[in-house]
C-alpha cells in the first residue's frame, strides 16, 4: 500500500510527534518536586486535592482525582496546574504528566468547554453511530466551546447511538437531531429530556 | 422467571436513598450477617457457588477464603470500570440501587476480615459515582460504614475512587496500579491480589454485580440460592443486550434459559424481516456465535462448550444486514486503542491486525492475508501478560474463521471497485 505522506499527520517541525525534535537540554538538573515557598496554588485546588490525599494510605494514589480537579479548575491539564497539584502533593510534575497522559479522559492540550463524546463502539455502530459522529463534526467540528471526542463504548448501548454530554448521557440520537441537540447545550438546556439516561426505566418485565 | 433479585424493584422512586432503601428491607441482610460468625458467612457465600460476574467467572467464595487470616491492613476493591464494550449492568445497578452495593461490600468485608475498600469506577459514569458517593455519606452518617459496625468488630473504611477513562483499568492488577496512583498497566502474576494487591497487601477484588448478589445469598441462604441456575452456574444473572435488537437493555435471568429465550424472548430480536447473523455473548471480548448456536444455554460451562465465554454477559447482535469486515475492524480498533502498550504480542499484534482489517476493507489484501491474520490470533492467545491480547484474537480469530467466504468476497468486491474507480480516473 503506498502511503499519501500528505494524509499523514504531521506537526510544524515535520515530526509525527510532538516535541521529537528538541533535544533534552542536558545542561538543565532534572525538575524535581516543586518548591512550595515559590509555587502559588489556588487555596481551593490545594483544598481539594489534600482532602483527596486523606483518604489513602499512599498520597499517591490521589493522583487522578488531583488531576481531574486541575482540569476542572483550568479547563484541561494545563502544565501550571500540573505543577501545582505536583507541589500540594510532592511529586514531580513529570510523574502526574505521566499518569496523565495515559487517561482519555485528561486533557493535555485546551479543549472546549463542553465534551461531547460520541460513543462509536460496536453496539452504538451497529445502530448508525459513525454517521451520528460525522454530523457532529460538521455542525460543530471547528466551534472551540465543543470538545467533540468519538469515544469506546460508554456502557450505555441500551440507548445506542448515545452520547454523553458533559458526563450525561442521552440517546438515542440520530445525525439529523444534531443541530438540535447542539443548540440545547448552547442554552444551557438538556437535549431530549425523555431520552436522558437518567430518566430511563428499566426494560426488564419482572423488575 | 418471574422474581428478580438484582432487578427488583429498580425503578421504585428514591430507591438510591437511604430511606427508602431501609424501607424496602435494605441492610438487614447486613444485620443477619453481623448476627453470624465470619467463618457462617464466608460458608453461605461459598455454598451459594456464585461465579464472579466480572468476566473471568472464579468462584466468589473461594477468592475470599484465599485472603489470609490474621490482624492486618486487609482491602476489598470493588471493581465498577465497566468498560467492556456491550456491558451496562453495573450502571444500572450503582445508579437506582447504590446501597445494595455498599451492603454486599460490607458483608464480603465481614467475611474476608477486610478493613479498608474502595469503589473504582470509571471516570465516564458521572451519575452512578454522584449516587455512590451520596449513598457512601449517607451509610456513613447512619453507622453502616465506620468503626465498629453496628455494634459489632466490623471496622470499614470506605471511598469512591473515579477512574479517568482506559478499558485497561477493568483488569485487576491495572486496576489496583491506577488506584495507586500510576498509569494502569497489568502487573505479572502471581503473586496474585488476594497475597498481593492494593499497596502489596491481601486484596479481595470483586465485579460489582458479584457483591450485589451477597445481600440475595445471606437473605436467602446459600443453599437456596444455589437451586437457581445450574449446577456450574448457579443463580440469576444481570444480561445487557444490545445491537439490532428491537428491545435492548439489561434483563435478569436464571443462568442456564436457552440463549434464543434471551435475544428473541426479552430483547425481541432482530428487527421485523432481519435474522441474527453473529453475536457476542459475552462482551467483544467472547469468540462469536452464529444464528445457528441461539439454542446454547446461557450458563458458563455450555457457552464453554460451544466455543464462547459469557464473560461479563454482555450479549450484542448483529443482523444479517451487517458486514462481518466491519464489525471485525471495530473490534480490532478498539483493542488497539485500548492496549496498555506493556507486552509486544498484543501491542503489535494489535496494531498489525487493525492494519491487515484494513486492507482486507480496502480490497488490498488476499486471501493468504487471513491465514496471516488468523496465525498472529493464534500467536497472541497466551503469550500476553493479561488477556487484553487474547480478547482481540478470540473474537477476530473466530470470526475469520466463521465467516471466511465472506471475508475473501468482500477482498474480491473492493479490489473490483477499486480497478473500475482507476479505470474511470
Ligand atoms: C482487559 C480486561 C478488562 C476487564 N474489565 C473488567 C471490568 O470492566 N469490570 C469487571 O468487573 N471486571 C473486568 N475484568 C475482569 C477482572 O480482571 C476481574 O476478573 C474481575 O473484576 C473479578 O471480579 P469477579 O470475580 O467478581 O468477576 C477485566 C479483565 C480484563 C483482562
Ligand atoms: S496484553 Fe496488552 S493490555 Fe495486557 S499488559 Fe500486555 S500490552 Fe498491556
Ligand atoms: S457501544 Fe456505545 S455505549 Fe456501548
Amino acid at each position: 500500500m503506498a502511503i499519501d505522506p500528505s494524509r499523514v499527520p504531521r506537526f510544524g517541525h515535520g515530526s509525527r510527534v510532538p516535541g521529537w525534535d528538541e533535544a533534552a537540554d542536558l545542561t538543565k538538573d532534572p525538575e524535581g518536586v516543586p518548591e512550595p515557598a515559590t509555587t502559588p496554588v489556588p487555596e481551593e485546588l490545594r483544598a481539594r486535592i489534600e482532602e483527596y490525599m486523606a483518604r489513602y494510605p499512599d498520597r499517591r494514589s490521589a493522583a487522578i482525582p488531583a488531576l481531574h480537579s486541575v482540569q476542572e479548575h483550568y479547563g484541561w491539564c494545563s502544565p501550571e496546574g500540573i505543577v501545582q497539584a505536583a507541589t500540594v502533593m510532592r511529586l514531580t510534575p513529570a510523574y502526574l504528566t505521566a499518569v496523565a497522559t495515559f487517561y482519555d479522559m485528561l486533557f493535555m492540550q485546551p479543549v472546549g468547554t463542553h465534551d461531547i463524546y460520541v460513543c462509536t463502539n460496536i453496539s452504538c455502530s451497529l445502530r448508525g453511530a459513525d454517521d451520528l459522529f460525522a454530523a457532529f463534526h460538521e455542525h460543530a467540528g471547528d466551534d472551540p466551546d465543543f470538545n467533540i471526542r468519538s469515544f469506546e463504548c460508554l456502557g450505555a448501548c441500551d440507548i445506542a447511538p448515545m452520547i454523553s454530554i458533559d458526563g450525561d448521557y442521552v440517546g438515542p440520537i440520530a445525525p439529523d437531531e444534531v443541530p438540535e441537540v447542539l443548540d440545547a447545550i448552547r442554552s444551557g438546556e438538556e437535549p431530549f429530556p425523555e431520552r436522558q439516561m437518567k430518566n430511563r426505566k428499566s426494560t426488564d418485565p419482572n423488575a | 422467571m418471574t422474581e428478580t433479585l438484582l432487578l427488583k424493584d429498580i425503578d421504585e422512586p428514591g430507591l438510591h436513598t437511604l430511606e427508602v432503601y431501609e424501607r424496602r428491607g435494605g441492610y438487614e441482610a447486613l444485620r443477619k450477617a453481623l448476627g453470624m460468625s465470619r467463618e457462617e458467612v464466608l460458608h453461605e457465600l461459598e455454598v451459594s457457588a456464585i461465579r464472579g460476574r466480572g468476566g473471568a467467572g472464579f468462584a466468589m467464595g473461594k477468592k475470599v477464603s484465599f485472603l489470609p487470616k490474621g490482624q492486618m491492613d486487609k482491602y476489598l476493591v470493588c471493581n465498577a470500570d465497566e468498560s467492556e464494550p456491550g456491558t451496562f449492568k453495573d450502571r444500572e445497578l450503582m445508579q437506582k440501587n447504590p446501597h445494595m452495593l455498599i451492603e454486599g461490600m460490607l458483608i464480603a468485608a465481614y467475611a474476608g476480615g477486610i478493613n479498608r475498600a474502595f469503589i473504582y469506577v470509571r471516570g465516564e459514569y458521572q451519575l452512578p459515582a454522584e449516587r455512590l458517593e451520596a449513598a457512601v455519606e449517607e451509610a456513613k452518617a447512619a453507622g453502616y460504614i465506620g468503626e465498629r459496625v453496628l455494634g459489632s468488630d466490623l471496622s470499614l473504611t470506605m471511598w469512591v475512587h473515579r477512574g479517568a477513562g482506559a478499558y485497561i483499568c477493568g483488569e485487576e492488577t491495572a486496576l489496583l496500579d491506577s488506584l495507586e496512583g500510576k498509569r494502569g498497566n497489568p502487573r505479572l502474576k502471581p503473586p496474585f491480589p488476594a497475597n498481593q494487591g492494593l499497596y502489596q497487601g491481601p486484596t479481595l477484588i470483586n465485579n460489582v454485580e458479584t457483591l450485589y448478589t451477597a445481600p440475595v445469598i445471606i437473605r436467602m441462604g446459600g443453599e437456596e440460592y444455589a437451586k437457581l441456575g445450574t449446577q456450574g452456574s448457579t443463580g440469576t444473572k444481570v444480561v445487557s443486550v444490545s445491537g439490532h435488537v428491537q428491545r435492548p437493555g439489561n434483563y435478569e435471568i436464571e443462568l442456564g434459559i436457552p440463549s434464543r429465550d434471551i435475544i428473541y424472548g426479552l430483547a425481541g430480536g432482530p428487527p421485523e424481516g432481519r435474522s441474527v447473523k453473529l453475536w457476542f455473548p459475552g462482551g467483544s471480548s467472547a469468540p462469536v456465535l452464529t444464528g445457528d448456536d441461539l439454542d446454547v444455554p446461557y450458563d458458563f460451562d455450555s457457552m464453554a462448550k460451544a466455543g464462547s465465554m459469557i464473560g461479563s454477559g454482555a450479549i450484542i447482535v448483529a443482523d444479517d444486514s451487517t458486514s462481518v469486515v466491519d464489525v471485525a475492524l471495530k473490534t480490532a480498533k478498539f483493542y488497539r486503542h485500548e492496549s496498555c502498550g506493556k507486552c509486544t504480542p498484543c501491542r503489535e499484534g494489535t496494531n498489525w491486525t487493525v492494519k491487515m482489517l484494513e486492507r482486507v476493507d480496502s480490497g488490498e489484501a488476499t486471501p493468504m492475508d487471513l491465514d496471516i491474520m488468523a496465525a498472529v490470533c493464534e500467536n497472541i492467545i497466551g503469550n500476553c501478560l493479561c488477556v487484553l491480547g487474547d480478547a482481540m484474537a478470540m473474537p477476530i480469530g473466530s470470526m475469520i474463521a466463521k465467516f471466511r467466504p465472506e471475508f475473501e468476497a468482500h477482498i474480491e468486491a473492493a479490489r473490483a471497485r477499486a480497478e473500475l474507480v482507476e479505470a474511470v480516473a
